[in-house]
């Protein structure tokens, strides 16, 4: 009797290991979502309708014009953050470094941080701010464009997965968040920027994403 | 029995400096960890977002504070530039720094615990920097 509870065990156990490691993380999917009825080859069918970030035109770093189409095929982070913040800004790019220094290499990883105070934080301020801190290339875009638009992107459009349990409407813009968006510009995590730990998690999200075939389509 | 009474009254002696030589010690280093313990809650609540855990700064942003020697010439300016901030250009471990450090109106007791944590981390060794001394130094502010 005791030898079969072993065996019973032990099947179960193994059971476990092998249902864990066939189980593949996956990353929810935020924002409201709507079916819709489409019609494939004469046949209906029903499919989801995610929330995605909207169309979007804004400067560079290098005064370069960039749109949400610059960002087709990309997986990429955003914050929002300005040039003269003393508080939480300087950890939250210290973190964001480690983002930048994990996929600087591959060129399907963008990092777009949207500054929330244009009227001081021109292209040639955020060229030198880039500069101080050690940034180069195409991988990170510090972003200029109207105060309104960006608010209501940041509110709208990227916090929503933040939004849904913040207790302070309207102060998460300044909270730190890093926004994880899919290839299908869905919103697919939130991290607190200030966090070490968070941010770890945001490096393993971006590499679970970049190998998820299935809902890459 | 005159030298055994002799020598018991020199071991008696000697033990006796002995304590008094290393309760003065212990007197000082309660004193700085009292300090410097406080200090460190101070620095991760007040300087930690920018100078970073490690004193490493950021980049060319903002100023490490491991630069022994900076603060070692500016200790007695410290107490002024972390009570009423920091402008322009300054040297720093080699390198060119511009901007600003915002004031931060901490109490004299606040100044004088975060600054020995700071003048005795990140590789520094200044020792105690107690109230007497900071409340001088904040006395001298330009």
């Amino acid at each position: 009797m005791k030898k079969l509870l072993g065996a019973v065990i032990i099947v179960l156990l193994c059971n476990a290991c092998k249902f864990n490691s066939n189980d593949k993380k996956t990353l929810p999917i935020y924002g409201e979502r709507h079916p819709v009825t489409k019609v494939v080859n004469g046949q209906t069918v029903v499919d989801t309708d995610y929330q995605t970030i909207p169309p979007f035109k804004y400067i560079n770093q290098y005064g370069d014009s960039i749109s949400d189409k610059n960002l087709a095929g990309k997986i990429y982070v955003a914050d929002f953050f300005f040039t003269s913040c003393p508080s939480i800004c300087p950890v939250m790019q210290r973190n964001m470094l480690t983002v930048y220094n994990a996929f600087k290499n591959t060129n399907d990883v963008k990092v777009l941080s949207y500054t929330i105070d244009p009227k001081y934080d021109s292209v040639k301020v955020l060229k030198k701010y880039a500069d101080k801190l050690g940034i180069s290339g195409n991988m990170w875009w510090l972003l200029q464009g109207k105060k309104d638009d960006t608010y209501q992107l940041a509110e709208k459009s990227y916090l929503v997965a933040v939004s849904a349990d913040s207790t302070v409407p309207g102060g998460y813009v300044h909270q730190g968040y890093f926004v994880l968006i899919d290839k299908q510009k869905r919103v697919r995590g939130s991290y607190d920027g200030t966090n070490p730990q968070q941010v770890a998690q945001l490096i393993d999200d971006i590499k679970t994403l970049k190998s998820d075939t299935v809902s890459a389509k | 029995m005159r030298s055994k009474l002799t020598v018991f009254f020199s071991l008696l002696f000697v033990s006796v400096i002995t304590v008094m030589l290393f309760s003065c010690g212990d007197e000082h280093s309660v004193e700085f960890d009292r300090y410097y313990s406080s200090g460190s809650l101070i620095y991760q609540t007040q300087c930690q977002n920018c100078h970073g855990a490690n004193g490493e700064g950021l980049q060319g942003l903002i100023p490490p504070l491991t630069d022994s020697i900076y603060l070692k010439n500016n200790k007695n300016q410290l107490a002024c530039s972390i009570k009423y901030g920091l402008k322009g250009k300054l040297t720093i471990a080699g390198r060119q720094f511009e901007g600003a450090m915002p004031a931060n109106d901490l109490s004299p007791m606040d100044l004088a615990k975060v600054i020995t944590y700071v003048t005795n981390s990140f590789g520094n060794k200044e020792g105690l920097v107690n109230i007497t001394e900071t409340q001088a130094n904040l006395n001298n502010c330009k």
